[in-house]
């Protein structure tokens, strides 16, 4: 879909002149601003390191002694009916669990097959489409003394289903 | 549970080396596996800065307040209990646009507020409302405007179109959510309190 991927061509400047079109109309020293929020991005990375390290290890292990062949070989006759490269199957079952742990994932497979892959795309767009799903529920409901959460967590996996199914679907009609 | 997972991926690794006779590649792997995380880090950080800063300026220039008041006749939709003028609104739409952002530390904090505000008007202190299955099922499959971790990924390991991929995260994510909202509405239907 040529028209498609032209869009996205345009979606970053436009996010760029929006966001700064807003700070010129209010007045905010953006410059400034922006060194000062450019930080919290080093606190971010440098926050993960510790996890990342301990979780590319786990999965780089997983991988290298041949458990995750076999795992992606017994998940095969799903992502084959879902038309998903089956590589990045064991990443659907991780996602809604950890983001940290599918972050160490994506990041083995976008090694592995390239950015630009059709497994290294849809295992970018599962990742950026949802998030954990276990760990919100627990923050949140926890944080008000909530025991029975109803049909939250039902609701919240048909979402990632579908969003799952939504990636594969929208990486093929994207890049064809 | 991410300390069972972790010992699971490790203990089962090394099972499956010792059987397949890959114990070599195994230990290797969790060397080389170690290096590339503090290298991909590293290689995160530029792209993972600009958009920080960015949505920085966002925040300062009061977006989420403008964003927040163009969804808002949205809301009555999504959340028919909560009364027109009640606090709990404010905080949800705050939360959500902050998620949308991407400004975690933002979110996180106007998302406890949103679910004490709603705790305030729910009848029974135990049991979830409808409006906070809403809340949290929007929450989790929250639509996220730049995934700014995914696009630094893609640069840092050579994409050439590393935002082309945003495209196809805002279909996923907006199918995930529409879900999500009809899952929650008729759920809340069929779904009696006491269950």
């Amino acid at each position: 879909m040529g028209l498609i991927r032209h869009l996205s061509d345009y979606a970053v400047p436009a996010i760029f002149v929006v966001i700064l079109g807003v700070a010129v109309l209010k007045k905010v020293k953006a410059y400034d601003v922006f060194v000062e929020g450019a930080k919290d991005g080093i606190d971010t990375i440098i926050k993960i390191i510790p996890s990342l390290v301990g979780l590319l290890v786990a999965v780089g292990v997983f991988k290298a002694s041949g458990a995750m062949d076999s795992l992606i070989l017994l998940l095969r006759p799903v992502t084959d009916l879902l038309g998903m490269p089956p590589q990045v199957a064991p990443l659907a079952l991780l996602r809604p669990i950890s983001g940290s742990a599918s972050f160490a994932f994506v990041t083995e497979i976008i090694k592995s097959f390239g950015p630009d892959s059709y497994a290294g795309r849809v295992a970018a767009t599962m990742m950026g489409s949802t998030e954990t799903i276990f760990y919100t529920l627990a923050v949140y409901y926890g944080s008000v003394g909530i025991k029975n959460i109803r049909y939250t967590l039902i609701a919240a996996i048909m979402a990632d289903i579908i969003s799952v199914i939504a990636s594969v679907w929208a990486c093929q009609f994207v890049f064809g | 549970m991410l300390n069972y997972i972790w010992i699971g991926l490790l203990m089962i690794g090394f099972a499956f080396g010792i059987v397949n006779g890959r114990l070599d590649d195994v230990t290797k792997a969790a060397m080389d596996s170690a290096q590339t995380a503090v290298t991909v880090c590293i290689g995160l950080l530029g792209v993972m800065c600009l958009w920080t800063g960015l949505m920085k300026i966002a925040e300062k220039s009061g977006l989420i307040r403008i964003i927040g008041r163009a969804v808002r006749p949205v809301l009555g939709f999504l959340f028919p209990e909560i009364p027109k003028d009640h606090p709990a609104l404010g905080a949800i739409v705050m939360n959500l646009v902050a998620n949308f952002l991407g400004l975690g530390n933002a979110a996180t904090p106007l998302g406890l507020k949103a679910m004490k505000e709603l705790q305030s008007i729910n009848k029974d202190k135990k049991t979830a409302t409808n409006a906070m299955c809403m809340f949290l099922v929007l929450n989790t499959a929250a639509i996220q405007l730049v995934p700014a971790n995914i696009i630094a990924l893609r640069t840092s390991e050579g994409s050439k179109k590393p935002a082309e991929i945003i495209i196809c995260i805002w279909i996923a994510s907006v199918c995930a959510t529409i879900m999500g909202i009809i899952a929650a509405k008729m759920l809340s239907a069929v779904w009696k309190k006491d269950n």
